[in-house]
């Protein structure tokens, strides 16, 4: 596929082109929507379109108006404030309980363990309109709806899963016999966890909790519901902004967070390659 | 060599067996206590709340728990008659109707058999407003005049008591009527008793046998009473509303009198539970199977088109050299780690009439400025946006295993005379199906249960049934039917699930490639 052999037909070349074509293609259709709001959101206008001023590449058609909005608005910045104040409790929560348990499921004798497991994974499973009527009804019985600790502890179901997932997959690599050797040095098991098995598997813990940060900061389908205007997060305000008068603002709002994950991406990738790399399972 | 060979020893004495045995059994318990804080918060706040939802997709105690007594006296009725119920009903109906306005229930019920038949909500309100200002206080009158000892709660009390086997509906009227006057955190000695005590001693007098009481004053008062100018409890009902003399809503009542209903399952998939067996709803009020068609067909559409745009993709990515497919594998992730909002508020300001391919569509003059595409609110919209949404949804799983697939194959087939078509087809293909499987289920998976993207993009025409679910749950508070729709796709998904575990297997699931 890299190259073309020097024998190649006529045939062969066209759709080797073609074939690349039509990749370039399909790339386009993934990455162009993301990438398009960005010049759009600097848009010197109210419009959702650009104006002639931008494709002119008139400094006069852009502005930071829309970020400025967005830096002073009361909605937004309440919004924002309620996202970091709920999605680093919620991942607090699913890393110490998710860690904790996926080194349980790593042993190697574990009762019920396909059961626990899909327990365990059925958050991410179920879709997220069933987990949230299920959690209205639910937390207003016993009156979490509505509270801070209710969305907490709701999110951080929802980022379980995917703690487990990446925890257990890096143990997957885990050398057992270090563990043995430490306890051989005469290290008791807290000692042994906190210096040879934790700075291990640290990546996979890392973007796990980056996993969980992730499904809690981008969540609105649980908090929509579970929550009330109290903790309104910036996805349920970029809900309600799109539903009713879409502002450009929102556009702001989401190169912004278009930075963000940009950001989380490759801190996830720097350590999945790290993690390897400790493991020994790729070289360099 | 001896019959039996004597058991293998530890160090302190003990048979190796046991000793081995009890090892794995302490290993086991460390495991499970590793696991059980999880595994108990897990419970707590999700499947707890699931379980609660699968149990008020049956649950119905409102009905028996405002109305008691009517739905036990509405147990003798035929609902095959053509004629409304007797007295004891519209009697037990009125007592059970003065108590429930008084928690304000009354509503509450009203609503919920407004669900099964349309006027009955307005029909409750109605008579809750006047149902405290029925004749029977001339009951009242007529026993204090006989009597001033009426009008004292302290002989009910005592009467309440003593006489409670022949005065069945006094003693329960009176029993509620101190609960209730009690949640006022009122003293029940200070009150009046209530015009409802007195139709239900009017009542049990008529139906007691003569002279059968203990007191004198009950044989005196049920020797007055006969004389008393009886007030009839239907007419008064019928006087606040001809819907009270229809035998229809007393068949809906009794039909949904029990603590646990299918009704809402029924509900679900555009069928109504009657006196006369299930049915179908009305033609015009079938939506949710179309509802859930619709939903299916949506998914599998996005589902191939998914599979259209992402198999050469994932071929493209596997093939190349591993420095350019990572580089290439940016632009899947980066979509993927993209909130979901940010995808779906970019999708609906470039599909917009005046959005951006509109105007790209419109300088290229593939189109006239006066026939814009309607790309938004509609089927093709929510298409377009959750095909973008789960497409690394399929292009990951895909390429995990198109890497698995060796090169060696295809080149063998090709040294062996087929052409590239042949060698795709029949060697390449066939290997990569499990990635398509592993793929379509995680998307259909994902796709059947959307909410937000539909909601945004989808107008009228293109919601799926969770939008329903969210409707029931936020606008018209018919949480029975949203919990029996949600358990229908509950269901569905877990099949779906069960499937993918086979294929795949849970501990699979890669995530981020």
């Amino acid at each position: 596929m890299s190259g073309l052999p020097p024998y190649a037909t006529f045939t062969q070349k066209l759709w080797h082109y073609a074939f690349r074509v039509i990749c370039g293609i399909v790339f386009f259709f993934l990455i162009a929507p993301i990438i398009v709001i960005v010049p759009l959101s600097f848009n010197a206008q109210d419009f959702f379109t650009f104006t002639p001023e931008m494709l002119a590449l008139d400094p006069d058609g852009y502005s930071f108006k829309h970020y400025n909005d967005f830096f002073t608005n009361p909605d937004w910045q309440q919004a924002m404030w309620n996202s970091v104040r709920i999605a680093p409790m919620a991942t607090l929560l699913s890393v110490s309980f998710g860690t904790l348990a996926a080194i349980g499921l790593s042993q190697p004798h574990v009762p019920f363990r396909r059961a626990l497991m899909a327990i365990l994974i059925s958050p991410m499973i179920v879709p997220l309109i069933i987990s949230a009527a299920g959690m209205y009804f639910f937390y207003s019985r016993v009156g979490l709806q509505g509270s801070y600790w209710g969305v907490v502890l709701a999110h951080a179901a929802l980022g379980i899963p995917f703690v487990i997932i990446t925890v257990t997959a890096t143990l997957v690599g885990f050398d057992r016999s270090l563990t043995r050797a430490a306890a051989n040095l005469g290290a008791n098991p807290v000692t042994t966890f906190a210096k040879v098995q934790m700075p291990l598997i640290l990546p996979g813990v890392i973007s796990g909790g980056l996993f969980a940060f992730i499904t809690s900061f981008d969540e609105v389908v649980v908090v929509l519901f579970v929550g009330s205007a109290g903790q309104k997060t910036l996805p349920w305000q970029m809900f309600t902004g799109l539903r009713e008068q879409i502002s450009p603002t929102i556009l702001a709002v989401a190169t912004i967070l278009v930075t963000i994950s940009a950001i989380l991406l490759a801190t996830i990738e720097i350590l999945r390659r790290r993690s390897e790399r400790l493991r020994g399972m790729s070289p360099g | 060599m001896t019959a039996i060979d004597p058991p293998v020893l530890t160090a302190d004495g003990t048979p190796l067996k046991a000793s081995l045995r009890r090892a794995l059994r302490r290993e086991k318990a460390r495991a499970f206590l590793l696991v059980s804080p999880l595994l108990f918060f897990v419970l707590l706040t999700f499947i707890a709340p699931i379980a609660d939802m699968l149990f008020r997709s049956v649950e119905n105690g409102i009905v028996h728990d405002t109305i008691p007594r009517t739905v036990q006296a509405l147990r003798n009725w035929d609902p095959g008659e053509s004629e409304v119920p007797g007295d004891d009903v519209f009697e037990a109906f009125y007592t059970d109707m003065v108590f429930a306005v008084e928690r304000k229930s009354h509503t509450r019920l009203g609503s919920r058999l407004n669900y099964e038949r349309t006027g009955l909500a307005s029909l409750f309100r109605k008579s809750g407003r006047r149902v405290g200002k029925f004749d029977t206080k001339d009951y009242a009158d007529a026993f204090n005049t006989l009597d001033p000892a009426w009008g004292n709660p302290a002989t009910w009390d005592v009467l309440a008591g003593s006489e409670a086997a022949n005065l069945p509906r006094t003693a329960s009227a009176y029993a509620t009527w101190l609960e209730v006057i009690q949640a006022d955190g009122d003293d029940p000695l200070g009150e009046e008793p209530w015009d409802v005590l007195y139709a239900a001693l009017f009542s049990d007098l008529m139906q007691a046998p003569a002279g059968g009481f203990a007191s004198p004053l009950l044989n005196d008062a049920q020797s007055a009473a006969a004389r008393f100018e009886p007030i009839s409890l239907r007419e008064q009902f019928g006087a606040i509303d001809e819907d009270w003399l229809d035998p229809q809503v007393w068949r809906t009542i009794q039909t949904y009198a029990a603590r646990y209903t299918p009704g809402y399952f029924l509900n679900s998939v555009d069928l109504k539970l009657t006196a006369d067996g299930v049915q179908y709803r009305d033609e015009g009020d079938r939506i949710y199977v179309l509802l859930f068609g619709r939903t299916l067909y949506m998914s599998l559409v996005i589902t191939i088109s998914c599979i259209l745009l992402g198999y050469p993709v994932a071929f493209l990515l596997a093939n190349l050299p591993l420095r350019t497919a990572n580089l290439l594998m940016i632009l899947v992730l980066l979509p993927f780690w993209t909130s979901l909002l940010v995808r779906t508020s970019s999708w609906k300001v470039l599909l917009q009439q005046q959005g951006v391919i509109n105007d790209i569509l419109v300088a290229l003059r593939f189109v006239d400025d006066a026939s814009r595409l309607v790309l938004i609110n509609n089927q093709t919209g929510t298409i377009i946006a959750m095909t973008h949404i789960l497409l690394p949804f399929m292009i990951l799983p895909l390429y995990s295993v198109m890497k698995t697939i060796p090169p060696a194959y295809v080149r063998a087939a090709k040294s062996l005379g087929a052409t590239d078509w042949t060698a795709f087809w029949r060697i390449y293909f066939p290997n990569s199906v499990p990635g398509i499987g592993a793929g379509s289920v995680l998307v259909f998976i994902l796709a059947i249960g959307y909410y937000i993207t539909p909601e945004l993009v989808g107008g009228t025409r293109g919601v799926f049934i969770s939008n329903r679910i969210a409707y029931h749950i936020s606008s018209s508070l018919n949480w029975g039917l949203a919990a029996a729709l949600g358990t229908i796709l509950l269901f569905a998904v877990l099949m779906l699930y069960w499937t993918y575990d086979k294929i795949v297997g849970i501990d699979n699931v890669k995530l981020g490639g």
